[in-house]
């Protein structure tokens, strides 16, 4: 990341941008559970923003807070500098997307879509001329006479989505939108999705709880756990810059040795582990004592196996036995059992195609493990 | 979890309660009137429950409703699961529609019409072959099983489409018989509905009226018929203690069975919910494991949560 | 080794399956075969018969002549004195009326009661359904008697509203179509409320919410969306209570007295009091024809629900 002072793809970083949707303080309790804790949050316009986390962290909580499905225990939502924590659903400038797609089983595809502009007094040449419009942009012309019920789970989504979108919302919420459908289709949805949100500029909200197609959608990704968040970022910051081990384990696969600091000088810690023979220097911008604990990340495919011990400049070595190797296709994942007995995953691209060639060691092998210091993080908690 | 109701919801709910109870609790209250006219206070007292018990007539009418009522529950759950397992379990077979339509018809056949018919029959089978040669408990048992039964296959069926069949299938796979795996596999899954049906053909058959007058004969009288043979001539305090009793012994007889239900239900809600946050543990700080942001930890809980997987697709 | 052996157990396996299976239909049907659709023949053949003053009260449909010639006497005249005497057409006009009116008095107050069963928690949801099912496991005759006691002359309902001055003198509450009606919701309600109930807790709740989030207010969602979806509760709860209404016996007699004229006493009238059971059978039968239409919808609903 560079110092432009261009932010207007990244407006986050830029102090004079007008947040677009501004949450602020939000709880929300059922009974004696708090499924929202005190969250605030800031999203901009045109952002493609995911709530990511696992079940239950309160991320579809949120989401229909800011839908008004929910009323919030305490705190605020603004909308494009509008207080709507008060206004019921069906004021709101927002749509959503449900998980069950929640299509009306008695109505045929363009008068599920129509049903919202119809609600807002639109005249009948003008909903015709838009349905028919988002029909063709999602691609379902030909079906606006089918029910629900004659279409496959794909269609049903693409309804879905035009369902919502044909009222021009100024966000458009979208619970586990993908969730549904199988493996292949949802790949292709998933860039389906970022063409319409640029062609449209609307705001989408995702709410997902797919690590990948949070990385692949978003422009920011918010992880929640147990009603807070955890770390909120572009999805390159979350996956090389975690703030921390949950997040670190959360997003991708992740080494983690634990160590403790020895000394500093000015960012640049020199780390010991604990259960290894290694020392290395790691940057790290928040002050720890000397001898704090803290957990060194590395992630699998930044770590280089080979047979031999190399030397270098800033290179940590590890010394172990190949425990298991999983193929999968484009990678293989190596697990070494170290000295210490701890296993350590590595991943290793399968570039050429004879399975033979591709094997830098076999099982039981010995093999030693290499990765810079600055390809590692440095997490202390 | 469903939305609070609304105050409309909330009050028409509070009326349509007042309506189906206050009736029966102003016949509890007065029953306990010392007065012979009912609805003119005299004061509390006992003494329509003592001239209730004396009543010969009143027992022996009451002994008759329960014999034919336990003969009835008995045939008609047999005969119902049979019907049941028919209807849900052999797929095709001559006669089928005939058979459903005989199965359903009783349930919304007006009383009238079958208590005649049959009334009919029971005449034209005593003069062609002899029987039945007086009418009374025998043909009001008859009569019931008959529209009973159709309560049951309807209960059995219902049951039966909800466990589906893959139980069954795989006792076959393991090597049972058909008749071994009616027996281990589907009358034990059965269990709940089979006493449920037998439950209501119990009472179907001790309220049942009109059938009974219409297929009984002279001298046997059922409650209902002693109990219709007195208040059409108006009102009658120890009518209104046998209803007490009555009320007493159903509302008891609810109040045990749903609250076996309810704990039932209420120890597989906590079930599920041990087992599936044992699931979501997975997916916090485990270190190395690739699998524990995938779904796996979420299908199981949605699939309980909505009852049939398969429904977003059926309408 | 003998190679024959197990193919010649699998046919007698499926052989012992057929059996089962013949023999789980045949016991049911083979019952329903006699004592429900034959009963049927019989009234139709004797309310074609003429009636006589003798034991069975009617004349024999078939008769073996003396030279041995099957005769059948087809007699129409039961049901033309059903056409000629206008008491039984206004008889059954009244009744598909008295039941009508009923019907809809009962989905009026079943509806929103089931509607808020369906919108209550869990638990909650459970009680209540328990309570609406409750008085149907005590006595119908029982409650149509406590009703009795409620709207008599000297009833509940009137002393209390001369204890509170607003009246001075019994108002005529009994043996009334207003009593009919009462009676006929307050024993049926729970059949209208339970498939009413049944059809709205299959209801997707989201597309509620769907509904809201497009900007329709609470009354339009209800409107068009759960209206319409909840077609097939009504009618089932509907046709539960208009088919038995219709041809209610106790009801109109208990409640009604003699000003209310409904099929079903006339008909238990025409065959205990008057003994004239062709006329008897054929009342029967235009009742069966006038019901025969709501039955099959009935039929029909259920057969889709169950098959998907």
């Amino acid at each position: 990341m560079s110092d432009t002072l261009d932010h207007s793809d990244r407006p986050w970083l830029d102090p004079d941008t007008a947040p677009f949707i501004k949450v602020d303080g939000i709880t929300k309790k059922f009974g004696g559970f708090t499924a929202v804790d005190q969250v605030d949050l800031e999203i901009f316009r045109g952002e493609l923003f995911s709530l990511l986390g696992a079940s239950g962290c309160g991320k579809t909580t949120l989401l229909r807070i800011l839908a008004g499905l929910e009323t919030p225990t305490s705190g605020k939502v603004w909308i494009d500098g509008v207080d709507i924590t008060q206004l019921p659903a069906y004021e709101r400038p927002v749509n959503m997307m449900f998980q069950s797609y929640a299509l009306f089983p008695h109505m045929n595809v363009a008068q599920n879509v129509a049903y919202g502009l119809k609600r807002d007094g639109i005249p009948k040449e003008e909903i015709v001329q838009r349905v028919g419009q988002m029909l063709t942009m999602v691609e379902l012309s030909g079906f606006s006479k089918r029910k629900p019920h004659q279409l496959s789970g794909g269609e049903r989504q693409r309804v879905a989505l035009a369902r919502a979108l044909v009222k021009r919302p100024k966000v458009l919420l979208l619970d586990e939108p993908l969730a549904a459908l199988d493996k292949r289709l949802r790949e292709q949805t998933q860039f389906e999705l970022m063409r319409i949100q640029e062609q449209l500029g609307v705001t989408f909200i995702v709410v997902t709880h797919d690590q990948e197609e949070a990385m692949t959608l978003s422009t920011r990704i918010a992880v929640m756990n147990e009603g807070r968040f955890i770390q909120i970022g572009p999805p390159t910051e979350l996956y090389e810059n975690p703030d921390n081990r949950f997040i670190a384990s959360f997003i991708g696969s992740v080494n983690l040795f634990a160590g403790h600091t020895l000394t500093r000088n000015n960012d640049l810690y020199t780390i010991a582990l604990n259960k290894h023979d290694l020392q290395c220097q790691i940057e790290h911008t928040q002050h720890l004592d000397n001898g704090s604990p803290i957990w060194v990340a590395v992630r699998p495919e930044k770590i280089t196996l080979s047979t031999t011990p190399l030397a270098g400049e800033g290179l940590n070595q590890l010394m172990g036995t190949v425990d298991d190797i999983a193929y999968t296709g484009n990678l293989s994942t190596y697990r070494v059992k170290t000295q210490s007995g701890d296993i350590v995953e590595v991943t290793h691209p399968n570039q050429s195609r004879s399975r033979g060639s591709q094997l830098i060691a076999d099982w039981d092998d010995t093999v030693y493990l290499h990765w810079t210091s600055a390809d590692s993080v440095l997490l202390s908690e | 979890m469903g939305k609070k109701p609304s105050v409309f919801l909330f009050s028409m709910l509070c009326f349509g309660l007042a309506f189906l109870y206050i009736p029966m609790a102003m016949l509890v209250v007065y029953s306990f009137n010392y007065s012979k006219l009912v609805p003119v206070w005299g004061g509390f007292s006992i003494r329509w429950y003592r001239v209730l018990f004396e009543s010969e007539e009143i027992w022996s009418a009451l002994m008759l409703s329960l014999k034919i009522a336990l003969l009835n529950a008995t045939f008609a759950t047999v005969l119902g699961t049979l019907a049941g397992l028919a209807l849900a379990r052999i797929g095709r077979f001559k006669g089928r529609t005939l058979f459903t339509g005989m199965i359903t018809a009783p349930l919304v056949m007006p009383e009238v019409i079958t208590g005649l018919s049959l009334l009919l029959l029971f005449i034209s089978l005593n003069s062609i072959i002899g029987w039945p040669s007086e009418r009374g408990m025998t043909t009001i048992t008859i009569a019931h099983i008959t529209f009973s039964m159709a309560y049951v296959a309807i209960i059995i069926r219902a049951r039966l489409a909800g466990i589906g069949q893959h139980l069954e299938e795989a006792a076959q796979d393991l090597g049972g018989k058909p008749f071994r795996v009616l027996l281990d596999i589907t009358l034990p899954l059965l269990a709940p509905a089979l006493v449920a049906g037998w439950l209501l053909a119990f009472t179907l058959s001790l309220d049942d009226l009109v059938i009974a007058s219409f297929v009984s004969g002279p001298g046997a009288n059922t409650l209902p018929m002693l109990i219709y043979s007195r208040v059409r001539l108006g009102l009658r305090p120890d009518i209104n203690a046998l209803a007490t009793i009555i009320i007493l012994v159903v509302a008891v007889g609810v109040f045990i069975a749903g609250w076996l239900l309810l704990r039932q239900q209420q120890q597989r809600d906590r079930d599920l919910q041990i087992a599936t946050t044992d699931n979501s543990d997975l997916s916090g700080l485990n270190d190395k494991d690739h699998h524990s942001h995938d779904r796996s930890g979420d299908i199981p809980q949605h699939q309980v949560d909505t009852g049939t997987p398969e429904r977003p697709s059926r309408r | 080794m003998e190679p024959a052996l197990p193919h010649r157990m699998t046919r007698l396996a499926r052989k012992l399956q057929f059996s089962l299976n013949g023999v789980i239909i045949a016991i049911p049907f083979y019952w329903l075969l006699i004592f429900f659709l034959v009963p049927f023949v019989i009234i139709f053949k004797i309310s074609v018969a003429e009636s006589l003053i003798a034991s069975p009260p009617f004349s024999p449909l078939f008769d073996i002549a003396h030279n041995g010639a099957l005769s059948v006497h087809l007699v129409f005249d039961n049901y033309a004195y059903l056409w000629e005497d206008s008491l039984y057409i206004k008889t059954y006009v009244n009744s598909i009326r008295i039941s009508t009116i009923s019907t809809v008095l009962c989905l009026l107050l079943g509806y929103p009661i089931a509607y808020a069963i369906v919108r209550s928690a869990p638990t909650t949801r459970f009680v209540l359904l328990m309570l609406i099912i409750l008085p149907f496991w005590t006595s119908f005759l029982l409650r149509i008697y406590a009703w009795m006691g409620l709207l008599a002359d000297q009833g509940t309902i009137n002393n209390i509203l001369i204890y509170l001055g607003l009246i001075n003198r019994p108002i005529r509450l009994m043996y009334s179509e207003f009593a009919v009606h009462i009676g006929i919701v307050y024993s049926y309600l729970p059949f209208m409320i339970l498939p009413l109930y049944a059809n709205m807790e299959k209801l997707d709740h989201t597309i509620h919410e769907a509904a809201a989030d497009l900007g329709a207010r609470p009354f339009t969602t209800f409107l068009t969306v759960t209206l319409p979806l909840t077609i097939p509760g009504i009618t089932a709860g509907s046709l539960l209570v208009f088919i038995p209404a219709t041809g209610e016996f106790v009801i109109p007699d208990l409640l009604g007295g003699g000003n209310v004229l409904m099929i079903g006493r006339v008909l238990y009238n025409e065959f205990n009091a008057n003994h004239d059971w062709p006329v008897a059978s054929a009342v029967a039968i235009v009742l069966l024809l006038v019901l025969v239409i709501p039955m099959m919808l009935y039929q029909h609903i259920q057969s889709k629900e169950t098959n998907g």
